[in-house]
């Protein structure tokens, strides 16, 4: 397959590691920030292949893993007591909300339903025209452009029955709110490919000056991983500290315009709550006022008690790379992806689910 | 089609009165035709002897007609199927119907033409059978139960106890078909693709196959729901030994695996209809797969994998970059990702 077999290639892989051995010197911690870099270096089994003086730590960037337990309640509480269809993206059904997650709310009756784009529910719209429907507008920058699209197109087709339940995240607050924590003491980062195709590169520069780290935009494929830790491991043996490209073949410097010119016209920065992290200022999109009426959290009146997170559960400190899955008491035993106490252990882009799935024997 | 008074199924077609029987008479029992069929009875009766498989499945897929075959079709292969991973040969299938109030005549007549067909190409026979109506909204447009008979091939000595450390696993071909295939005209979910399902009767090759190999097929097993990965868990739960799945050797088309990649779906849990995978001695796999490879429905036939007594019951992958993973059972349905 073009573009992808050509970065699964067994002999270019080979190549990388070899060259990884001889550049590594020093011990260095380095950050993938998106959960779906985690899910392919674990699914092919690429970091038991690293030198032992690289050690990857997860990143909080799975959608899924860090949006409020409060919103998936609101979803809930949509579904179940307001009677719209709840189109969702399908990972997000299974994350248990505080009493029950979307999947037990669609097993008990409400109208919820799995979908892989926001238009399609729009074209439920349509089709229902006395009904809500509420699409769970879940994500990073990446999902941001169609889910703002879906909008304008409700409102181009002039219906009333279509808004987002939005939990829009942005990656950079993030990254700073990691490095800020300090506990993780992360050296380099993999920055998330995708998320630059729409954002481009130039938000991140900023960061790599402020606290001297470097980074590096990353693909998700094996080749791409690998050289995207070469390049991270090359710039801190050297001592500097870059903003560098290694997915060039899909980021470019200013992302994309057209992608962007959609989201600033639907969405406005606001503060965000992160599931296991807490509140990181700007660092979440919302439906702008102008377009309310295509706002659920305004459109409807929702009443729901302000929920607590689980206590034994770990994430927090796994979104923010302090500890490894497995370091958690309940991981795979109290806490499996059928009976799954956080959310990084059902979606799978979490790292909890991703060590359950596919880590060898002898990692866990 | 016959000529019908009705054009859509209505409760009174399961009532066992007058519409029922109109609905029998109209075709249906001409079109399963059979000695035993004929007789109308409550049950079939015959004669049977020797070791024998007994099998049971019922049908409920959505859409009922899709890229490749239909509901019908699927009742009939599939217990077919499952007896022939038995090491039987199919013989006799029952046929239940629970059809929703509304379903049109055409189409359940089309179903019936394709269950004919299907049987036919078993060479099985349909020998009894129920009909109900359930109200509009009670059901799926139509759901079916076959069960079905068969005399266990007299070479055959099939089951997860004969599975041995160093038996080579062999898939008898591209997996996960089927699954992507109805996966492309799914409410929400509709992509462009020429996929058609592999659903197929595989008795005939799996009797080729025992005839000429009798005991060296230790154990046969077709990957519906929960796809390769499924049967490989249970066998190695089962035998309390390990499995060792090569990714590089295991056969999948270009456009399966091109549009897994876009969906997001591991095609190792992606249900399959028209293969089968065999557990047979290392010095016998190369000569079972080269003899797969002229059969029907085996040409893409490939060894993926093997039997180890290192880390029993798990699934072990070997990535195609030298990475290794384990392949746990599936938890729940396979839902596509964010991003």
């Amino acid at each position: 397959m073009k573009y992808l077999s050509e970065f699964r290639d067994p002999e270019v892989v080979e190549h990388y590691l070899e060259e990884l051995h001889k550049v590594a010197t020093r011990p260095w911690t380095i950050m993938e920030i998106c959960g779906g870099q985690t899910h392919s270096l674990v699914k092919n089994g690429l970091l038991n292949l690293l030198p032992k003086q690289i050690t990857m730590v997860h990143g909080p960037g799975c959608p899924v893993c860090v949006t409020p337990l409060n919103l998936i309640d609101k979803a809930v509480y949509l579904a179940e007591e307001k009677g719209v269809i709840l189109c969702s993206f399908g990972d997000m059904i299974r994350v248990p909300g505080s009493s029950r997650s979307l999947l037990e709310a669609k097993a008990n009756g409400a109208d919820v339903r799995i979908l892989y784009s926001p238009l399609e529910a729009v074209k439920i719209a349509q089709e229902h025209p006395h009904r809500q429907v509420v699409f769970f507008a879940v994500g990073f920058e990446t999902t941001a452009p169609a889910n703002a699209l879906s909008v304008l197109h409700a409102r181009r087709l002039g219906l009333t029955n279509y808004s987002i339940l939005a939990s829009h995240v942005l990656v950079p607050p993030a990254m700073e709110a990691v490095i800020n924590d300090g506990e993780a003491q992360i050296q380099g980062f993999l920055a998330a490919g995708h998320v630059c195709t729409i954002m481009g590169l130039e938000e991140y520069e900023p960061i790599v000056q402020k606290y001297h780290i470097p980074m590096v935009v990353t693909g998700f494929e094996p080749v791409d991983l690998l050289q995207g830790i070469l390049m991270t491991v090359k710039q801190l043996e050297n001592g500097e500290a870059k903003l560098e490209n290694q997915y060039s073949r899909v980021v470019k410097a200013n992302g994309n315009p057209e992608a962007r010119k959609v989201i600033e016209q639907v969405f406005e920065v606001s503060d965000r709550e992160w599931r296991g992290i807490g509140n990181i200022p700007l660092s979440g999109w919302e439906v702008n006022a102008s377009l309310a009426e295509f706002d659920a959290n305004r459109k409807f009146s929702i009443s729901i008690a302000k929920a607590s997170e689980c206590a034994d559960c770990i994430a927090g400190q796994v979104l923010k790379g302090i500890k490894k899955p497995f370091e958690c008491s309940q991981f795979g035993k109290g806490c499996t992806p059928i009976t799954p106490l956080g959310a990084p252990m059902v979606s799978s882009e979490g790292a909890c689910a991703a060590y359950y799935h596919f880590a060898e024997a002898d990692v866990v | 089609m016959p000529q019908l008074d009705f054009d859509v199924i209505t409760l009174g077609h399961g009532s066992g009165g007058i519409l029922t029987n109109q609905l029998l008479e109209s075709g249906v029992f001409d079109l399963l035709k059979n000695p035993l069929l004929d007789e109308h009875h409550d049950g079939a009766m015959f004669e049977w002897s020797g070791r024998t498989a007994f099998s049971t499945d019922s049908y409920v897929i959505s859409p009922i007609f899709f890229p490749g075959g239909n509901i019908g079709e699927l009742a009939v292969n599939g217990t077919v199927n499952d007896l022939a991973m038995c090491g039987a040969v199919p013989k006799y299938l029952s046929l239940s119907f629970i059809l929703e109030e509304g379903l049109t005549m055409k189409e359940f007549w089309e179903l019936l033409v394709s269950i004919r067909r299907a049987a036919e190409k078993a060479g099985v026979s349909i020998v009894t059978g129920d009909t109900k109506v359930v109200e509009r909204g009670k059901g799926d447009k139509i759901f079916i139960n076959t069960s079905g008979l068969g005399n266990i091939h007299p070479q055959a000595h099939i089951s997860t106890k004969n599975v041995r450390a160093g038996d080579k696993i062999i898939v008898s071909g591209s997996i996960a078909t089927h699954g992507i295939a109805i996966m492309s005209v799914r409410e929400g979910l509709e992509f462009e693709t020429t996929l058609t399902s592999d659903s197929a009767p595989l008795n005939h090759t799996v009797k080729a196959l025992l005839d000429e190999f009798g005991t060296d097929i230790h154990l046969l097993k077709d990957p519906t729901r929960g796809g390769v990965a499924s049967v490989l868990n249970e066998v190695a739960r089962d035998s309390r030994l390990g499995v060792n799945l090569f990714q590089q050797p295991i056969p999948i088309l270009e456009e399966v695996r091109g549009a897994c990649e876009l969906l997001g779906l591991d095609p190792l849990y992606v249900a399959n209809e028209g293969v089968f995978m065999a557990f047979v001695p290392a010095e016998k796999a190369e000569e079972i797969v080269q003899k797969l490879r002229t059969l029907e429905y085996g040409q893409d036939a490939a060894i993926i994998g093997d039997v180890t007594t290192e880390h029993p019951k798990q699934v072990v992958l070997h990535s195609r970059i030298g990475g290794k993973r384990v392949v746990n059972m599936l938890v729940g349905e396979q839902l596509p990702r964010i991003c």
